[in-house]
């Protein structure tokens, strides 16, 4: 009989978590913000029909990077998880809070029990409302939740991102000028990012029942011209 | 609630009915086995009546009035039955009212889920073919008194064009041409429509004869509710065009309720 090997717990998450961070950083960042009307998710995404960004629920938006169809599966859970919770009880009893911890609890189970951890970072943004201000909850490929109230990165290189966009970050920017501002983070120094680069969303105050909005290529390029 | 993670053979898909009937909460399944308990009479519950759907220039117009009864008493006045099921579709109920309006609910949250886990809008005939299907599988309610009975009106995205759909108890789904009502005061309604609707009729038109065939209905059955004008409650009217749908305020359908009234009666009808 062979005896395996013992490997230290220690040693056993620390390959699973480089792993894991090493997918992550094979994918383009995004930036999630909050803005005067609500909240901006801003992505380096050259595809038009593979979204890093989507709708969950009325004021709930998802966006992730990493590893396409483990983010793609966790947003279609994401919005299994809201769409039976306000079935269930009322719209208004789906919050981002709840939904974030099962997606910690589910991505923790995962990076511990399986054979990989998934190669992925989300995001759970919601909208505010006149009582309660507006939530990012950033969740990492092990299960840990952070919870930020003005802005937050995902991806490989988000800590330099982060420094550039936090430089100029204001809590009662217009979209303008925050989706400006996001763009210059994420191009970095020595790049440009147009608007065929970048999958770019909101949750708007200004939207109805429904807040979040795709904004198109025409809205995008409008948004981003030099005037 | 953990995370709804499916084995990829077991997914459900966009689907949301599914969904639920995968997650242990089916919508029918439970109450069908409550349903062959009861007694097929005997039990009164509240019943909606007649809603009316037609088709002028640039869309549909759907109207419903606003009473539930019982039996023979009224058990609602201002009872809702005229929805949005989408952006771009709308369903009206008549029969058992709760079921129905648990019914739209459901209808609507596998509207914006599909279009939510896919990304893009249903068609209009695949809409009315999720409803078709809803209404089947509630069949075995149905067979002990609690028939629901929608009718669906949209905006076809691809044609360019307002359809009307209505359905029997088995689910059979059929497109109308112009319009249609349903209900206890349909007939009357109906033939309302048939004699004042035109080609290309506008929006106001429109408007205006769905009013007056539920003013009909309601003059002849007495399970539809007229306008109010003590309580100031008239129906629900709303209308489906290019732009997706809209109800009209209160005020315009009150408005139009009372310039039909008024018609009415300086023709001097004293029948």
């Amino acid at each position: 009989m062979t005896v395996p090997f013992y490997v230290a717990p220690e040693q056993v998450m620390k390959d699973r978590a480089d792993y894991a961070r090493k997918g992550i950083a094979r994918g383009r960042s995004l930036i999630g913000t909050i803005y005067k009307d609500g909240i901006l998710v801003a992505a380096e995404n050259p595809s038009r029909s593979l979204h890093k960004v989507s709708e969950i629920y009325d004021r709930i938006a998802f966006a992730g990077v990493g590893k396409y169809n483990e983010f793609d599966q966790l947003r279609v859970a994401g919005i299994r998880h809201a769409d039976t919770k306000g079935f269930t009880y009322s719209r208004d009893d789906v919050d981002a809070r709840s939904l974030a911890n099962v997606y910690a609890q589910y991505l923790g189970q995962v990076f511990t029990h399986e054979m990989k951890p998934l190669e992925v970072e989300i995001l759970v943004a919601e909208l505010g409302t006149d009582d309660s201000p507006s939530q990012l909850f950033h969740i990492l490929y092990d299960g840990t939740v952070m919870d930020e109230s003005r802005f937050t990165v995902l991806g490989g290189d988000s800590e330099s991102i982060s420094e550039r966009f936090g430089a100029e970050f204001q809590p009662d920017w217009t979209l303008e000028v925050a989706l400006r501002t996001a763009v210059r983070a994420l191009a970095g120094p020595d790049r440009t990012l147009t608007a065929r680069d970048l999958e770019v969303a909101v949750l708007s105050k200004n939207n109805g029942r429904r807040t979040f909005d795709r904004l198109g290529p025409s809205a995008l390029e409008g948004l981003l011209q030099d005037r | 609630m953990t995370l709804p993670v499916f084995d990829t053979r077991e997914d459900p898909g966009p689907n949301f009915m599914n969904l639920l009937i995968k997650s242990g909460l089916g919508p029918f399944e439970p109450l069908a086995g409550v349903a062959s308990e009861l007694p097929s009479k005997g039990i009164t519950f509240p019943h909606g009546t007649t809603i009316a759907a037609l088709r002028y220039a640039e869309g549909i117009v759907i109207a419903g009035d606003r009473r539930a009864t019982e039996g023979n008493f009224i058990a609602h006045r201002r009872i809702e039955k005229v929805f949005a099921a989408d952006k771009y579709s709308a369903v009206g109920i008549a029969g058992a009212a709760g079921p129905a309006v648990e019914m739209v609910r459901l209808f609507q949250t596998q509207l914006e889920h599909y279009e939510k886990v896919e990304g893009v809008n249903l068609s209009l005939e695949g809409k009315a073919n999720q409803l078709s299907q809803m209404i089947r599988a509630n069949l075995t309610m149905a067979m002990q008194g609690l028939v629901i009975v929608p009718l669906f009106a949209g905006w076809d995205l691809q044609r360019k064009v307002g359809r009307i759909f209505t359905y029997d108890v088995t689910g059979g789904r059929y497109e109308e041409v112009a319009y249609h009502a349903i209900g206890s005061g349909g007939k009357d309604a109906r033939t309302t429509i048939k004699l004042g609707i035109k080609e290309g009729m506008t929006r106001a038109e429109g408007v205006s004869l769905a009013i007056a065939a539920l003013y009909e209905a309601a003059d002849e059955d007495s399970a539809t509710g007229g306008p109010d004008l003590v309580r100031g409650i008239y129906p629900i009217v709303a209308t489906v065009d290019r732009n997706g749908f809209s109800r009209l305020a209160d005020a315009e359908v009150a408005t139009a309720s009372q310039e039909v009234i008024s018609t009415k009666s300086s023709a001097g009808g004293s029948q």
